[in-house]
């Protein structure tokens, strides 16, 4: 896949920091305002697609790597996985109990550090849903779809 | 009313899927039933003259949370089966994009009517 | 110690995410690993026979937050899903070879289980809903696993369909919730019980009844059973017909006519003709077929219609107010025959992934005379083959027998008879599978086949060994343990959120 022109790089490759920000947000603030984990990550997706749609492919992929994003999602799956376990260890025994909160650890509410587990989780899914959406638009966009003609019948 | 426009949508989405020869026609009618069924999750839980439900300092009285409050906000729980919905549908997307693409590379056309080597 | 149930959901995905971490080096690391996750998972479901309870997630109680519910009914599932899961990864480690990247094959495999395992326990009705689109949506992605042309196809067509159920569901959940104002399950029966079933709730039922039809690939939506159970690889066409259709399907459609909206005559009907129509249906279509695998897949179609009109005979001899004992007689064989189906069946898509291992077709035609040369598929071929077509002492023949003896009870003698000349169909057309496959001359171009030996045989053995032992659950004190409260669970349909809710 092709880049594009000139004006397009620049001025992409000055937005993109922008809106990889802007997901980051979406996602820290997820448990005071709208949005949360998955559209933090839709959004973080979006940056990275920004970047392959600007500037090729090939550049896109020197820059975060297939096998590197494919060990993101599964890394912020299995960190997402552990919030869940480590509920099960730190006495109360269930899953997903929200150790941090009910511990008083940390904050009032309405301040960004509370609320516990959310914001912990939130931002493992944000990275999960992020890497595995770009992985989706890396492989889908590598098809070929010229058709040869020892394959028709 | 609005229930029976969304059952209309849901319908269309169904005559799509079901006569198109298209994939990529079906796999978008498909996708407008599911937006319909997610539309129709959220709809529910409308109240006329509501507010969203997000909870600031301002609705705390005295440690649990105001009337004026549970009176008058929309309820919360649709919005958030309509998000896991939408991730699901999401999925779902790729994968039938997917398995449309790989199909055009091995029979070189996108009409069901010509892909027909399973018989009996 | 107790096990904690989400531990049945946390295994597979944890292991399901573990997996693409090892790349391209640690492919025997990898398959390890899953062989241990299935392992574990068959000892935990063992561990848990006879136990009933409700497990809350996050320590919220229960309207505000998600129970997982352990009764009878998900025990049984259970055990069938991790006795079947376990045999087919032991068989999958040497068969997969033949495909490339088996590590992908292996992580959305344990995601299938996972989903299956979540929709058996879920106590909630969105959280099945959820873990049935993931198990649905691995499914799709397994069964066009080889990306040749056909399975490509039979992919796409199981996976619309399969898609507009979902969607079909997903409207049905809406409706209920929009009715009745909860997403619990026990809330939901205790708010049908008091206020009665109106346009919406009925609307909902027929919505749940097509999606979960669907999904149990019952006659009228059936279609894409026949072309995606043949083009997906052996183990996978054994996990499919095997456990996924049973879990997602009939449990699914189960748990929700009796526990939650309550058995009435009209459902009860419509499952027994629903189930009638299956059986017809799929057994005439499965004696014309020369693709094995196309008769096998076109026989579950049929065998889901035993496992349906039992059910269905119980449902209504429940709403009439009848005698409990035969209600319970006639669920005890739809049950029984559901976890029969799901050993004898996955043994034998696994035979037949092992002729096509050492041949290389499967068409009944090009094949003949591999007795002498495959002695331990001929073997556990001939033992399933005798345990779906009905003949005693395997295990089909019991759960069919108490089917036929419950339908005489209930006053159906006409649907006793048809019951038995579906068995004989059944039973003509595996012979005609021995003869042409088993007996007769080898053709030439077959004569160096060899047996398949190490894990794929000790997975093979060890199915056929539970299909002759089956019969045995019959007896007073398994019966007991395992399939009782799994029959009283539906026959005491109502009690179900009673249970729940005061627990």
């Amino acid at each position: 896949m092709k880049g594009m022109t000139i004006i397009v790089k620049n001025i992409s490759s000055f937005v993109k920091v922008l809106i990889f920000l802007f997901g980051i947000y979406i996602i820290l603030f997820g448990h005071l305002t709208p949005g949360g984990g998955f559209a933090g990550g839709v959004i973080i997706a979006s940056s990275y697609v920004l970047l392959m749609l600007a500037y090729g492919r090939e550049f896109a992929e020197e820059n975060l790597s297939l096998s590197m994003t494919s060990k993101l999602d599964c890394l912020g799956a299995l960190l997402f996985a552990a919030v869940g376990l480590f509920g099960l260890f730190y006495g109360a025994a269930s899953f997903f109990w929200n150790f941090i909160h009910q511990k008083s650890w940390w904050g009032e509410p309405f301040n960004l550090l509370s609320a516990g587990t959310i914001p912990l989780s939130n931002i493992f899914i944000g990275i999960k849903v992020g890497a595995s959406l770009f992985l989706v638009i890396l492989i889908l966009s590598s098809f070929r779809l010229e058709t040869s003609a020892s394959e028709k019948e | 009313m609005p229930y029976a426009l969304c059952f209309l949508l849901f319908m269309i989405g169904l005559y799509c899927a079901v006569v198109k020869k298209n994939m990529v026609k079906i796999v978008i009618g498909i996708l407008i039933m599911e937006y319909a069924v997610n539309l129709f999750l959220v709809m529910l839980g409308f109240r006329w003259g509501g507010r969203a439900p997000i909870i600031t300092a301002e609705d705390m009285v005295g440690g649990s949370l105001s009337e004026l409050f549970v009176n008058s906000s929309v309820d919360p729980l649709p919005q958030a089966l309509v998000l896991t919905a939408i991730v699901i549908s999401l999925g779902s997307l790729a994968l039938m994009i997917s398995i449309c693409i790989r199909t055009y590379e091995r029979y070189g056309t996108f009409d069901i009517t010509q892909i027909r080597r399973l018989k009996g | 110690m107790t096990i904690p149930l989400p531990v049945f959901v946390a295994i597979p995905l944890v292991t399901a995410f573990l997996l693409p971490l090892f790349g391209k080096k640690g492919k025997a690391a990898a398959t390890a690993l899953a062989n241990l996750a299935t392992l574990l998972l068959l000892v935990s479901a063992v561990t848990l026979v006879g136990q009933s309870r409700v497990y809350e997630i996050g320590k919220w109680s229960i309207p505000l937050g998600i129970n997982l519910v352990l009764d009878g009914l998900s025990c049984l599932l259970l055990l069938a899903i991790s006795v079947v899961s376990c045999a087919t990864m032991l068989f999958s480690v040497r068969y997969m070879e033949q495909y490339t990247s088996k590590s992908k094959y292996l992580s959305l495999f344990m995601l299938m289980v996972a989903g299956m395992n979540g929709v058996v326990l879920s106590g909630d009705i969105f959280n099945l809903f959820v873990f049935l689109e993931i198990a649905s949506l691995a499914s799709y992605a397994l069964v066009g696993f080889g990306c040749e042309h056909e399975e490509l196809e039979a992919s796409f067509k199981y996976m619309v369909l399969g898609s507009i159920a979902s969607t079909f569901i997903l409207f049905g959940v809406a409706l209920v919730y929009g009715n009745t104002g909860s997403l619990n399950m026990a809330y939901i029966s205790k708010a049908i019980q008091s206020s009665g079933m109106n346009a919406g709730l009925a609307f909902a039922l027929c919505l749940f009844m097509t999606g979960f039809g669907l999904k149990a690939a019952l006659v009228p939506f059936h279609a894409w059973l026949p072309d995606a159970h043949p083009s997906a690889p052996a183990p996978i066409s054994a996990m499919l017909s095997g456990v996924l259709i049973k879990s997602l399907g009939v449990y699914a459609l189960v748990r929700i006519i009796f526990n939650v909206f309550g058995v009435s005559v009209s459902v009860s009907w419509v499952l027994i003709s629903l189930g009638v129509l299956s059986m017809v249906i799929g057994v005439f279509l499965a004696v014309g077929q020369w693709d094995f695998k196309r008769l096998l897949a076109y026989h579950s179609i049929s065998q889901m219609g035993y496992v349906v009109l039992g059910i269905g005979i119980g449902a209504l001899i429940l709403a009439r107010g009848g005698n409990i004992a035969w209600a319970s007689l006639a669920i005890l064989g739809g049950l029984f025959h559901l976890v029969n189906h799901a050993v004898f069946k996955s043994l034998l898509f696994l035979t037949s992934g092992s002729i096509q291992m050492s041949t290389g077709t499967r068409q009944l035609k090009e094949l003949g005379g591999l007795t002498e040369k495959m002695p331990l598929t001929r073997t556990t071929c001939s033992i399933a083959s005798a345990s779906i077509a009905g003949i005693p002492p395997f295990n089909g023949f019991w759960s069919k027998l108490i089917i036929v003896i419950s339908a005489v009870q209930a006053g159906f003698l006409s649907l006793a008879a048809v019951t038995v000349i579906v068995s004989l169909v059944t039973l003509i057309s595996f012979l005609k599978i021995q003869r042409y496959i088993f007996l007769g001359e080898l053709p030439e171009n077959l004569q160096e086949v060899k047996e398949n030996k190490g894990t794929m045989a000790i997975a093979m053995a060890s199915l056929a060994c539970l299909c002759v032992l089956m019969g045995l659950l019959l007896i007073p004190s398994l019966r007991e343990s395992i399939l009782e409260p799994a029959v009283t669970v539906l026959t005491d349909g109502m009690r179900y959120s009673t249970n729940i809710i005061n627990m």
